[in-house]
């Protein structure tokens, strides 16, 4: 229906003295499928909350499209919700928890009963219509309520704060898909939480990633993936997460101890910066081949379809990806290579700056 | 003829047979799983004995002192006609019988009904109104749960004397009010209506606060989700209570009625020093009505009879109210 701006929003339980959300600014584009990614304690459910008019924010101003909705209520905001854990009415017989908020609105009888049976049939609730809620088992349960969430054709946004975690593994497959075909049908701005990132990866167009309370990078997610703008980002993404060695910026050029890694993309003051490159990225060289950190290897773990190499430069930890065939020994040193273009320069946990190799030539 | 009962009868035995065979089989699969379990836990499993029965021995001791005990001497009175200490006779159920056709007894019996179904339907629905519109959070909360609770902490007797004064129409703020301000006719030491009134309002009065207390924690066990739920459902207030709060309550309410109904069905202290059971008859309750019987006029007989068919009255309705209320909504 409408963009969902968040003009220098923030919350503070605490009456100003931490921030749960860190004031923002930030649109929901219309239409989009948003995973909001991060983890636990970071503010995601408080930013929902803020959206659906739950919970006013601290500070900051909301705005549907043009029309401001920061001191309208909840039941004023056309905001669809679902929460982590069912929510029954449970003494309501299943077609009557899926009627609810359509009779609420005082929705024709006929548009109900359309409503509650296509909810029902993509939800495979349909043989539980006339059951009492609180008789199904929690996955149910938890249909039921995601039900609720859908049951409504014209709401401006579909909030789904980690709606998967009583569900099992198997069922949580499908719904991601069917959740991804309704919003490909219905067209609702779609935002769901998680702190999965595979469930965050595979379900939204883009993904949020916030931490501590503020937003640190949004993107598609080969995006985060391929380039993260914050070390966390790189953590948190990613499996294992991005190797961040610690090294120093002189007159353009990085080092770590005495190997040379490559120059700042960018002008940058001297100093300590850290180097993040994802284990993917790092090639392993022959001993002595070309300039370049020597590692120490101090291990190998097996994942089947590939290897970790694990290392130590410095006496940093560094993970290396590699194919399934390579071997190597404890204790065997040997020189890393980064790929061009994937190895970035961070300082204070932000990204400023990529890694390139010194003369333009790769590899060096 | 033979031939014809023979064969039912081998037909029988063959059955029975069949069921003895399959309850050896299960009796056996049975002891094999225990063994079984048994034996992880000890290495001889023969040892057994029934000895963890002594652990009882303690219940059935105090419970024989506080419970069966007096009500066996309250029996013993109720099957005999006492003269005095030396000189009885037993008379089987005729106290019984006497007692269940007393009308004074069956009047009390109606009016104490009366007074207990008053009682609910006041209590539980204001109650219940108290719990809701009780904060949910913040420095309220406190407060009020003092200023709610106030009731409960008076001794009966006092809330005897408290009401008693109170709804004087002299000298009580209340009774004077009435008259004076309302300008209604109020006197409950000579108007059975008023003396009701009185006394209805006073347990009203008393424990509204014990429904209240009981809803609020019920109340309070309920997540914030359903809250926030019932909100982005778009539920008006009533429908919030109704398919939010009032399920929920169910458990805590069932408890309330109950004791509700108990207190009030043996209500004595409060109506004897406020009415003493009067105007004429108007406030007289069967507690009262009994102590008249047992302790006034030393019937001992009739007033045992009179106790038990009291005690089986409480009790019947109690297993009504349990299970219709436990049972319903299922
Ligand atoms: N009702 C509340 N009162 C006080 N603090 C809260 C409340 N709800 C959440 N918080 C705090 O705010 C922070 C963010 O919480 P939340 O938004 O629930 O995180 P998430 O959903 O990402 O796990 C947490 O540190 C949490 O402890
Ligand atoms: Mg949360």
């Amino acid at each position: 229906m409408a963009d969902i701006r968040l003009e220098g929003v923030g919350h503070s339980y605490d009456g100003g003295r931490t921030w749960a959300l860190r004031p923002m600014t930030w649109t929901w584009r219309d239409g989009r499928a948003y995973a909001l990614l991060g983890p636990s304690g970071c503010g995601k459910s408080t930013l929902l909350n803020i959206i659906s008019g739950l919970l006013s924010p601290t500070v900051g101003r909301i705005w549907f499209g043009d029309r401001e909705v920061t001191g309208v209520p909840t039941a004023g905001r056309d905001i669809a919700q679902v929460f982590q854990f069912p929510v029954l009415y449970e003494e309501m017989s299943v077609y009557d928890n899926l009627a609810f908020p359509l009779r609420n609105r005082r929705r024709p009888k006929a548009e109900v009963d359309r409503r509650v049976r296509e909810v029902s049939r993509l939800l495979g609730l349909e043989e539980h219509l006339r059951r009492r809620s609180r008789r199904l088992d929690p996955g149910r349960q938890q249909l039921v309520s995601l039900g609720r969430g859908l049951v409504r054709a014209d709401v401006a946004a579909v909030l789904l704060d980690e709606p998967l975690t009583v569900v099992d593994p198997a069922m949580k497959w499908t719904l991601r898909s069917e959740l991804k075909q309704i919003h490909r049908d219905t067209g609702h701005t779609l935002i769901y939480v998680t702190h999965d990132q595979t469930e965050a990866l595979t379900f939204a167009e883009e993904v949020v990633v916030l931490n501590d309370g503020a937003i640190v990078q949004a993107g598609e997610p080969s995006e985060l993936f391929l380039s993260p703008a914050h070390e966390f980002v790189g953590h948190f993404i990613g499996s294992p997460g991005m190797n961040v060695l610690p090294a120093e910026l002189l007159d353009g050029v990085v080092r770590v101890g005495d190997a040379t890694l490559g120059r700042a993309s960018v002008e940058l003051p001297s100093g300590p910066v850290r180097v993040g490159v994802r284990p993917e990225f790092v090639r392993i060289g022959p001993a002595g081949a070309a300039s370049g950190p020597v590692a120490r290897v101090t291990g190998v773990d097996r994942m089947g379809a590939y290897n970790l190499v694990h290392a130590e430069v410095n006496g940093h930890p560094v993970i290396a990806r590699t194919d399934a065939a390579t071997t190597f020994d404890a204790g065997a040193t040997r020189v890393l290579r980064f790929a061009e273009g994937r190895a970035f320069l961070f300082r204070d946990a932000v990204r400023c700056g990529a890694l390139e190799p010194l003369d333009g030539r790769a590899g060096a | 003829m033979s031939e014809r009962t023979a064969a039912p009868a081998g037909q029988a035995d063959g059955r029975t047979d069949d069921q003895a065979d399959r309850r050896a089989d299960r009796r056996a699969e049975r002891r094999a799983e225990r063994q079984a379990e048994e034996g992880e836990r000890r290495a001889d499993p023969r040892r057994r004995n029934n000895r963890a029965w002594l652990l009882v021995l303690p219940v059935v001791v105090s419970v024989a002192f506080t419970a069966v005990i007096p009500l066996m001497t309250v029996v013993n009175f109720s099957v005999q006609d006492i003269f005095s200490p030396g000189d009885r006779l037993f008379v089987g159920l005729e106290w019984f019988r006497s007692v269940s056709r007393d009308p004074e007894v069956r009047a009390a019996f109606v009016r104490t009904l009366l007074f207990s179904a008053q009682v609910l339907l006041l209590e539980i629905p204001l109650g219940v109104l108290l719990a809701v519109s009780m904060p949910r959070r913040g420095v309220w909360v406190s407060v009020t749960l003092v200023l709610v609770a106030l009731p409960l902490l008076i001794p009966w007797n006092v809330v005897g004397t408290i009401w008693q004064i109170f709804a004087r129409p002299d000298i009580g703020l209340g009774g004077w009010a009435v008259n004076n301000v309302l300008g209604l006719e109020f006197n409950y030491t000579l108007d059975a209506t008023d003396a009701w009134i009185t006394v209805l309002a006073m347990d009203v009065w008393h424990w509204t606060p014990l429904v209240a207390l009981l809803a609020y924690a019920g109340l309070r066990s309920i997540p914030d989700p359903y809250f926030q739920a019932a909100q982005i459902d778009g539920a008006s207030a009533w429908a919030t209570f109704r398919h939010i709060q009032l399920p929920r309550l169910r458990g805590v309410l069932t408890i309330a009625i109950l004791l509700r109904f108990m207190d009030s069905f043996m209500i004595y202290t409060e109506p004897f020093v406020v009415t003493g059971g009067g105007p004429g008859n108007a406030t007289s309750f069967l507690s009262i009505l009994l102590s008249k019987i047992a302790v006034g006029q030393f019937d001992l007989g009739p007033a045992g009879a009179f106790s038990l068919l009291y005690f089986l009255a409480v009790q019947i309705v109690c297993y009504v109210f349990f299970t219709v209320l436990t049972r319903t909504g299922r």
